[in-house]
């Protein structure tokens, strides 16, 4: 076994190898300009981005035609929602999405806000997910967009996109979904799930960064969006640009790998997270899991250990990347706006991990990361003056602190 | 973040990791900052009635590494000092033996504070036990 350990695959994976041989022969081999139409250099290249397109389309129930290739997520959700804000401002100013939504989605908004957009941002419950009345009541006739993320980055919590989608056809509003976190994961079907757009990108399913795409809905309803960039009129005109070639043959090789070996994988991947789970939480008291477990990913798990700052524990296990909700190192000692949604206590918020298993994880490596944790956990619990007060049967919420 | 070896050090080996009974009359106890802050840091000192000199001090944190790292230093640090000395001990003086970067060094002020904390139960404690007799001294005169 190799150390450090890589458990942090919410954040990015690692390029699975037969992805990079994929790419490989459009570096140098294969160069050619996929908008280029009068000689093989380009229809080499358009051929294998239409290979990919399929790929994608496929592994989201979607047609190749509804695939517009970006250079990421980021981009993917700014050209999704400022797109659409351009495009039906006639029809309304209103846009709908959830408290918990990643930074590309809020900041979007925030600016949207400034140039006069009206938002909701819907809280969540203690489990992570919207509740679907809310979201019933916050639709108006001024309403064009709903834009709430499949799965959550933090806590890996599904939100029930299906009944989002179906609220938002049945109210005439367009639904987007950042998905990054679930495709590949989790089945998705644009279908069955009444998604109008959806973000997407390749560095989360093992395949290259820099690279991602927009499912745009052509039909039932037909979405039309503003372009963010001028140009060459790329990508049905919604994104100019020339393609990145070997990226988009990353992106799509990833997705036929997650659609082949996904059932497997989930298996796999279950199996691990739950083996961590039950040691950790067998071993040790006062363990918190955030977030819903029952609407879960596969490989997601969010934890708070009671007493114990997130930083001191990431310190203990230094050959295990992994993340926390704390943010000791940042200036404003704010933990994560996540766990705060959920309603934790900014003490709970800071002792949290965040672990994201992935394809290359193995027994061996959970069995390491949830011993090391144990015995650090032990070690700082005996460290912590709460841990001590709470055992004296002090309530620490009732603790008058002193500080600035 | 990279760490210096010397918050390594007490974060791996903390020096004076416990409590005294916070009761007892030579012992002062200082407790500052809040779970939600994400550091809370717990310093008492054991001062020698006889000679005022601190002769034993320990500690318990909730915090980052360099947080407990200030913390296991400055128990360190109170041990052989008078109280008066002790007083003297300042963040930046944390800071400097630590190598603390600036986003950290608030964990020092708070090491600092809870110095001042424990000094300040330890001579409350002090004045009460010295008062009643005052008072009867005052009324007799």
């Amino acid at each position: 076994m190799k150390t450090p350990i890589y458990l942090d695959n919410h954040a990015t994976t690692p390029m699975d190898p037969r992805v990079l041989d994929a790419m490989v022969p459009y570096f140098t081999q294969y160069f050619g300009n996929s908008a280029s139409r009068n000689h093989e250099f380009g229809w080499i290249a358009e051929q294998a981005v239409d290979k990919a397109r399929k790929q994608i389309a496929d592994l989201i129930g979607a047609s190749p035609r509804e695939i517009i290739f970006t250079s990421g997520a980021t981009e993917s959700d700014n050209l999704a929602i400022k797109g659409v804000a351009e495009m039906y401002a006639e029809k309304g100013n209103h846009i709908i999405t959830a408290a918990t939504e990643h930074k590309a989605v809020l900041d979007t908004c925030k600016k949207l806000e400034k140039n006069g957009y009206r938002v909701t941002y819907l809280p969540v419950k203690g489990d992570g997910l919207i509740d679907l009345d809310m979201l019933r009541e916050s639709i108006t006739d001024k309403t064009i967009l709903v834009t709430i993320m499949y799965a959550n980055n933090e806590i890996g919590v599904l939100q029930p996109v299906a009944e989002i989608g179906k609220i938002c056809r049945e109210r005439g509003v367009l639904f987007h979904t950042d998905g990054v976190q679930a495709i590949g994961k989790v089945p998705v079907d644009v279908n069955r799930d009444h998604i109008d757009l959806m973000s997407i990108t390749a560095h989360k399913l093992y395949g290259p960064k820099g690279v991602g795409a927009l499912y745009v809905r052509r039909k039932n309803p037909r979405v039309q969006l503003t372009a963010q960039m001028d140009g060459g009129g790329h990508e049905r005109g919604m994104r100019s640009g020339t393609l990145n070639v070997p990226g988009i043959v990353g992106l799509g090789e990833a997705c036929a790998i997650c659609q082949r070996e996904m059932p497997e994988e989930t298996k796999r991947l279950q199996y691990l997270r739950d083996k961590l789970r039950n040691k950790l939480e067998s071993e040790l008291d006062e363990v918190y899991l955030n977030g819903s477990w029952e609407h879960r990913l596969p490989h997601s798990l969010n934890l708070s250990f009671a007493y114990v700052e997130g930083e001191s524990l990431l310190m203990g296990i230094n050959d295990v990347a992994v993340s926390s909700g704390s943010a000791c190192t940042s200036a404003t000692l704010e933990p994560s706006y996540v766990l705060k949604a959920l309603g934790l206590g900014d003490d709970i918020a800071h002792s949290s991990i965040r672990f994201g298993i992935g394809r290359f994880n193995t027994e061996e490596e959970i069995d390491y990361v949830a011993d090391k944790l144990i015995n650090v956990v032990r070690k700082l619990r005996e460290l912590s003056p709460l841990y001590e007060m709470a055992k004296e049967g002090i309530d620490l919420s009732k603790v008058s602190w002193v500080h600035d | 973040m990279a760490y210096s070896d010397k918050v390594l050090d007490h974060y791996n080996n903390p020096r004076n990791v416990g409590s005294f009974d916070k009761s007892a009359e030579n012992v002062g106890t200082g407790m500052v900052g809040a779970p939600e802050c994400g550091d809370v840091m717990k310093l008492q000192i054991k001062v020698n009635d006889a000679s005022g000199i601190i002769e034993d001090a320990k500690f318990k944190t909730f915090g980052c590494g360099s947080a407990i790292a200030s913390s296991s230093l400055a128990t360190e640090w109170l041990k052989g000092k008078t109280v008066d000395q002790a007083l003297e001990i300042k963040n930046t003086d944390i800071v400097n033996e630590l190598s603390l970067p600036p986003v950290k060094i608030h964990c020092s002020v708070l090491a600092e504070d809870a110095i001042k904390a424990a000094i300040s139960d330890y001579r409350t404690k002090q004045t009460k036990r010295v008062a009643p007799q005052q008072t009867a001294e005052q009324t007799v005169a």
